[in-house]
């Protein structure tokens, strides 16, 4: 399975879970495990998604991320789960 | 599954604390590269650089972006050039022509430094040897992307005290060919004891002949992060300081290794190893002298630094060695001054000194390395210089290098701007006393008495 994680930091807004959701659902990539924490008034949250199924290339995934991440004003960030296992797991 | 928690301890490491793979280096052997016409080496040199490197820079920028952590440099190590122009070339003009060669296709690749224009003297000079050797200043001045070595000395043989005078004279030369740059030919140019094969840092990497044929050699860095870590644990026992750098150097290490793989893979090449060094950058925050300063030292140099060094290269290495089964090259915190921004602070205000960084290349993973140095200074008490660092490699066991610019026409008091990953260097003074008779005796120093292992 290959899984990418999702991360959103910025000011809190309606709508940006709705938003990146739906990105993900029109794409095919399956939610796997969405949280969020506000810090110091800023609002984080972190989504895994199963991007096997994905209907276009990781490339293109990452960039309607990022425009995605204009759109809504927050700073959003995609990365393969594999960075975060090898740092954090044994 | 990853938690939110580790996710962003991560993100903070890569946006806030400079974390990053300091350099994808590939290390491609010439040795079918060799033959008795120079056109021809030339010709097959750029070619074999071509066909394994093509890919290179394109697949790190991939990899960086897929993971988002960034990859600083991409570079290629080659076999030491002397030994490739041995049967071609007569002159030092003719290994100049291969260093353009190496230049131009290194351009074409997009890769910032070729390691290897080297020749490998530590028990004595081939007639190939000496003309790379005398090529140097001219090679290092019509060249901007290669980078320069001699090996001078290791445990097992000694000193070649011949070699360490003659690159007293070519360091002197290279300052004199590139004076209207800030001598930046210098720069490109480490003088050696027990270079290790595997390195991928410049400026002394180049691909031993004990390597394959094509490998990738990654070096980690992230001074910032082990900063960071070790602001939050002001005050505490030595264990807990040494247990943070640990853990801290196992987590970045773990990013290398994973990178390297990924490279390794997709580029269908072997990996070698991981060089898991704290390389300083210019930037604010990425500096190993603000790591000694959170330690609890007032100012880099000062008493208790010597000390302060050993225990985070010790550290660096233990956690390292964890996160990867395949360690190599120097390994460890690389003290450059030009290109660290708290070592240049310390050197400006008097903190630190050559003699003080003389005892701290004795625990660090390499030498003086970016030190300016008055215009004036004899090569006889350069190669002095070069000789005090070739001993204590030598004698330790361990790499040690000397990469030092001596300015024209700049003396204590003034500074050089050498621009971008080389940063700035204030000029430091050197001892006034000589060792002329010393450096002229000729031959060699025996290796120690230690090194008869077998």
């Amino acid at each position: 399975m290959n899984k990418t994680v999702i991360t959103v930091v910025g000011r809190d807004t309606t709508g940006i879970i709705a938003k990146i959701s739906t990105f993900a659902y029109r794409h095919n990539a399956n939610i796997l495990d969405i949280s969020q924490t506000i810090r110091m008034g800023i609002f984080n949250m972190m989504m895994i998604v199963d991007t096997d199924r994905s209907d276009i290339p990781y490339e293109e995934f990452t960039d309607g991320l990022k425009a995605l991440s204009a759109e809504i004003g927050v700073d959003i960030r995609c990365q393969k789960e594999e960075i975060f296992n090898m740092m954090h797991r044994i | 599954m990853i938690n939110i928690e580790e996710v962003f301890e991560t993100n903070e490491m890569i946006l806030h604390e400079n974390l990053d793979v300091r350099t994808v280096t590939m290390g491609i052997s010439l040795f079918d590269c060799v033959s008795d016409n120079l056109d021809e080496t030339c010709r097959k040199i750029g070619e074999k650089l071509k066909r394994c490197a093509g890919q290179l820079a394109p697949t790190a920028d991939r990899i960086s972006r897929e993971f988002g952590i960034p990859i600083i440099n991409k570079r290629i190590s080659v076999t030491p050039i002397s030994l490739i122009g041995a049967s071609c070339c007569r002159t030092p003009e003719d290994f100049v022509r291969i260093c353009v060669t190496l230049d131009r296709t290194a351009k074409e690749l997009g890769v910032n430094f070729l390691g290897g224009f080297s020749a490998i003297v530590s028990k004595g000079v081939t007639p190939s040897d000496r003309l790379l050797m005398e090529s140097l200043p001219e090679a290092l001045a019509v060249t901007d992307n290669v980078c320069a070595s001699v090996n001078v000395g290791s445990t097992k043989t000694g000193i070649n005290m011949d070699a360490v005078q003659l690159m007293g004279e070519i360091v002197k030369r290279t300052a004199q060919r590139t004076k209207d740059r800030d001598c930046i030919g210098c720069a490109k140019l480490v003088v050696l004891c027990n270079a290790p094969d595997d390195n991928p840092f410049m400026a002394g990497a180049f691909l031993g002949v004990t390597q394959p044929d094509v490998v990738i050699n990654v070096g980690v860095s992230g001074p910032g992060v082990v900063k960071a870590a070790l602001e939050k644990c002001r005050g505490a026992s030595f264990q807990v300081l040494c247990d943070t750098i640990k853990k801290t150097a196992f987590k970045i290490t773990r990013v290398g290794q994973m990178v390297a793989q990924e490279a390794a893979n997709r580029l269908g090449v072997q990996f070698g190893i991981i060089d898991l060094s704290l390389a300083p950058t210019p930037a604010i925050g990425d500096s190993v002298a603000d790591i000694i300063e959170a330690m609890g030292i007032e100012k880099c140099g000062a008493p208790g630094t010597t000390a302060a060094l050993a225990l985070l290269n010790d550290q660096v290495k233990k956690g390292g060695v964890m996160a990867s089964s395949y360690v190599g090259g120097l390994s460890g915190a690389f003290i450059p001054v030009s290109e660290d921004s708290g070592m240049i602070a310390a050197a400006e205000c008097g903190a630190l000194t050559i003699e003080k960084l003389e005892a701290m290349t004795c625990v660090c993973s390499v030498g003086l390395d970016m030190i300016a140095i008055p215009g004036t200074t004899s090569a006889a008490t350069i190669s002095g210089i070069i000789a005090d660092e070739a001993a204590i490699g030598m004698v330790n066991q361990k790499t040690t290098a000397v990469r030092i610019l001596p300015v024209v026409g700049k003396d204590v008091g003034d500074s050089i701007e050498l621009g971008g990953l080389l940063g700035r260097a204030p000029v430091m003074p050197v001892s006034r006393f000589g060792c002329e008779e010393f450096i002229s005796r000729g031959g060699s120093i025996p290796a120690p008495i230690h090194s008869f292992k077998n």
